[in-house]
């Protein structure tokens, strides 16, 4: 098996870098650049070893739902085709009744989590955001709520007029359980210069995520590729991942999200296809020794490369969505929803054992009691 | 007492048919479709349990089974595997080793690193079918309000739009039109090759042409013989669906049988054509029958020679009439072991086109990986799948960016799998019917019979 593996790679000229996977040493920068120039194959087979060695053919899912509270923005990024301007057409803010209608048509299905993400628009007081909190919680009480990306934790903490640090318990009173990865782009200011400068930094963002972690809450985090940025560029960004989670330990997934460009400013960029998004999760799952999930988002990927990813490195696929508008304004053609059956289905035709999870990887449900106990939290061979 | 209308489904794939049911067994009406959901539940199947119940093997669970690494190794050196080999493969092996398996094959195959594509067109002159597959959102019964039968003239505006944009073949099938025989397609054929004489006519699968022979009271060659005479270029492999009887009689009863489907592409290839083969899986067919499938395919293939491409694609239910029939779609890892298996099997023929009008085009690329070296046609227009809710094409543009971003050089080719790009360095082999009849160019075992050829190249002239 080994032996393979070694074979594979030194016919794809990557001979070391399997030998330091395999014994566990950390890819240098150099390494992970040169994972980008390989075969995908031997790039896919050494990032499957790493997946196997940690979660062995267990694949995780959730059944969750998506809340795009608000679609008004003032960041003007130009990968983005759900931003509206105030008062533009199509724009909307769900007022807290409505984010509980969100939550309320969905109260017969076996929902854990509900994913809530939005556009940052300034005039949203601090008590709005404590609100739908709030308001999800009284009319769901038992679901988790993984909310806010860093950019809209630094605007809440804004409108709040104190330190982010101070913001968090309340925002955790009000129902908060954990945040996203969203949001995050590609830490290099090169990038972020040219296509999303009204944004925060990547220091920011990693300072953001430093708090929430610090405040004691998961996050998650992401990496949006196949624009303008240089194989380099990506490195960089996942080695600053790395490097923030050797120090809190925070980050449950890392989620490698691609580029759209229909709709957007950046419509006349090809985006990446199907080999470099199975690429990108292999190599996310090589150089982020330390984080234990990568995810191939379905609503993203297509349900084949979700599927084919799961050989790639990736064990976990999302959830049951229900209702995705961010990436279907920028001309994602997959079904906004999902059944759980059908997720079961996919994973276990791609040869794994599916279990269900809650947002902090929990065991909601498993077909096979040696994979999981329901209840604990999904075993992780030890993250490095 | 064939007839197929699943050569319809393929016909989206490989080409256009049109095929009409044999006049004997007559009208089946509603019954028939309760008869053969009945004999669904009550036929064994070889390995003693329902298709459905197959399930992969765990990928990670799996990796120290040792007959797959025996079959592995097999591979490796280059050695014809078993069916009872190919079966442990489907079973056992996980989907990363069938993947790079077929890989291996596809690339001591394929060492240039070309995948080719097609600019081609689908015409389906006419949707009225008697062979009343349970599988096809395609066909209507004759008499049928939205029955259609296409003029003259537009079918040739449709070639004439095909022509200038450069194609190279019209995909040509049909349903089983009582009415519609060989004389009626012979003459159009010859028509479109005397106005487009860069289009070939790839066209009639064989159940249609054994309709012919069936409702003409003539021997299959003498049909083959009146056809290549008007210019009837290479055969599409639809009608396939599944090569096993068990399968046919409740998918397909009224189509074309399996040994009648294997022996018209055995005339085909005596006739001087090649023709492609195909498979329509995800229905209710198990492994060991998907692989009998194969097996088929590649004895008629040891003997002939014939056959240019290989094409599997999953059965798409939706909008059928028995849809109810059919168990929940193969899901695409599903659908790139049984590619992978049959690239790995199949080392006979030379081709493994991927399906992306089913699959889609993330998966089409994927597939290239996965042992396909082909990615068909860029088909500007389909019409039987997409009955069936499955549509998907693209343009030139987008696959030859599909196909670079994978690490393959695209090229454009004829019927014949010949290059015919300006970007090739090397003369376009085989560039005809008549080379690809007469020349092993299309590669290493399939030349086609000698006599075969001779007599082809006779009934040419």
């Amino acid at each position: 098996m080994t032996e393979a593996l070694l074979k594979t790679a030194r016919d794809a000229g990557i001979e070391d870098i399997a030998e330091r996977v395999l014994e566990g040493t950390r890819l240098s920068r150099e390494d992970g650049v040169r994972l980008y120039g390989a075969d995908l194959y031997a790039v896919g087979a050494l990032a499957n070893h790493a997946r196997e060695a940690r979660h062995g053919d267990r694949t995780y899912f959730n059944v969750n739902q998506h809340i795009n509270y608000t679609n008004v923005c003032n960041k003007l990024c130009r990968f983005c085709a759900f931003q509206r301007l105030p008062g533009q057409e199509g724009a909307y803010v769900m007022k807290p009744d409505e984010v509980a209608d969100k939550i309320r048509e969905q109260l017969s299905e076996p929902v854990t989590e509900v994913h809530m993400v939005a556009g940052i628009y300034p005039k949203l007081p601090f008590e709005y955001y404590l609100d739908i909190l709030r308001a999800v919680k009284e009319t769901r009480p038992d679901i988790h709520v993984k909310a806010f990306t860093m950019i809209e934790l630094m605007q809440i903490a804004r409108r709040a007029k104190r330190p982010l640090a101070e913001v968090l318990p309340e925002l955790v009173e009000a129902g908060l359980g954990s945040c996203p990865g969203g949001g995050a782009e590609v830490f290099a200011d090169r990038v972020r210069d040219l296509g999303y400068d009204k944004k925060n930094t990547g220091d920011e963002w990693l300072e953001t995520a430093r708090t929430v972690h610090e405040a004691g809450l998961r996050s998650n985090c992401t990496m949006l590729h196949g624009h303008i940025e240089t194989i380099e560029e990506r490195i960089d960004h996942l080695d600053r991942l790395r490097l923030l989670q050797d120090e809190t330990g925070g980050f449950q997934t890392y989620i490698p999200l691609s580029f759209h460009p229909d709709n957007t400013e950046w419509s006349h960029l090809p985006g990446p296809t199907a080999v470099d998004e199975l690429r990108e999760i292999a190599v996310g799952r090589l150089m982020l020794d330390n984080i234990p999930h990568i995810k191939a988002y379905w609503i993203m990927l297509s349900i084949p490369v979700a599927q084919i990813a799961l050989g790639y490195g990736a064990d976990d696929v999302d959830g049951t969505v229900v209702e995705e508008k961010i990436y279907h304004e920028a001309g994602a053609t997959t079904p906004q929803r999902v059944k759980r059956a059908e997720l079961v289905q996919w994973i276990r035709d791609a040869g794994r054992v599916p279990v269900e999870r809650d947002t902090l990887y929990r065991v909601v449900w498993s077909p096979a009691e040696s994979v999981a106990r329901v209840g604990e939290a999904a075993p992780v061979a030890a993250a490095r | 007492m064939g007839y197929d209308s699943a050569a319809m489904i393929e016909s989206a794939h490989t080409s256009g048919g049109g095929e009409h049911t044999p006049p004997t067994p007559g009208p089946e009406p509603a019954s028939a479709a309760v008869d053969r959901r009945a004999i669904a539940g009550t036929f064994d199947t070889p390995s003693g349990r329902r298709p459905q119940d197959w399930s992969a093997p765990l990928a990670a669970a799996s990796a120290g089974d040792r007959d797959v690494a025996r079959i592995v190794h097999a591979v490796e050196e280059g050695q014809r595997i078993s069916a009872e080999d190919a079966l442990v493969l489907h079973e056992r092996a996980d989907l990363t080793t069938l993947g790079r398996l077929a890989d291996l094959v596809r690339q001591r195959k394929h060492p240039s690193g070309v995948v080719t594509y097609i600019i081609d067109r689908n015409v389906n002159p006419t949707n009225v079918c008697l062979t009343d597959c349970g599988f096809c959102a395609f066909y209507r019964s004759p008499g049928d309000v939205d029955s259609y039968v296409l003029s003259r003239d537009e079918i040739y505006g449709k070639v004439a739009e095909l022509d200038r944009l450069g194609g190279r073949q019209v995909l040509m099938q049909g349903g089983h039109h009582p009415r519609l025989l060989s004389e009626w397609w012979g003459e159009l054929i010859s028509d479109l090759r005397s106005r487009f004489p860069r289009v070939n006519a790839h066209a009639l699968s064989a159940p249609e042409l054994d309709h012919f022979s069936h409702f003409e009271k003539r021997p299959i060659e003498d049909v083959l013989r009146d056809l290549v005479d008007a210019g009837l270029g290479s055969v599409p492999g639809a009608g396939a669906e599944m090569l096993v009887e068990r399968v046919r009689k409740i998918i397909a009863p009224k189509k074309t049988t399996t040994d009648r489907w294997l022996e018209v592409h055995r005339r085909v290839h005596e006739a001087g054509l090649r023709s492609s083969a195909t498979m329509m899986f995800g229905h209710v067919e198990t492994a060991a029958e998907r692989v009998e499938h194969l097996q088929r395919v590649r004895d008629l293939q040891d003997e002939t020679g014939g056959f240019t491409a290989f094409i599997s694609w999953t059965c798409q239910p939706d909008g059928t009439p028995e849809e109810h029939l059919y168990p929940e779609k193969a899901t695409p890892a599903v659908y790139l072991r049984v590619q992978a298996l049959s690239r790995i099997f199949l080392d006979n023929v030379e081709s493994i086109q991927t399906s992306y009008v089913t699959q889609g085009m993330k998966m089409g690329q994927m597939s290239l990986r996965y042992g396909a070296n082909d990615f068909g046609g860029t088909m500007i227009e389909e019409n039987v799948v997409s009955a069936a809710g499955c549509f998907h094409l693209e343009s030139v543009q987008r696959v030859e960016h599909l196909i670079e971003r994978a690490g393959f050089m695209p090229r454009q080719r004829n019927s014949w799998y010949g290059i015919v790009d300006e970007r090739a360095d090397a003369p376009a082999r085989p560039a005809d019917r008549l080379e690809a009849a007469t020349h092993a160019a299309a590669g290493e075992g399939c030349a086609v019979r000698a006599a075969g050829a001779g007599a082809a190249t006779g009934a040419g002239a």
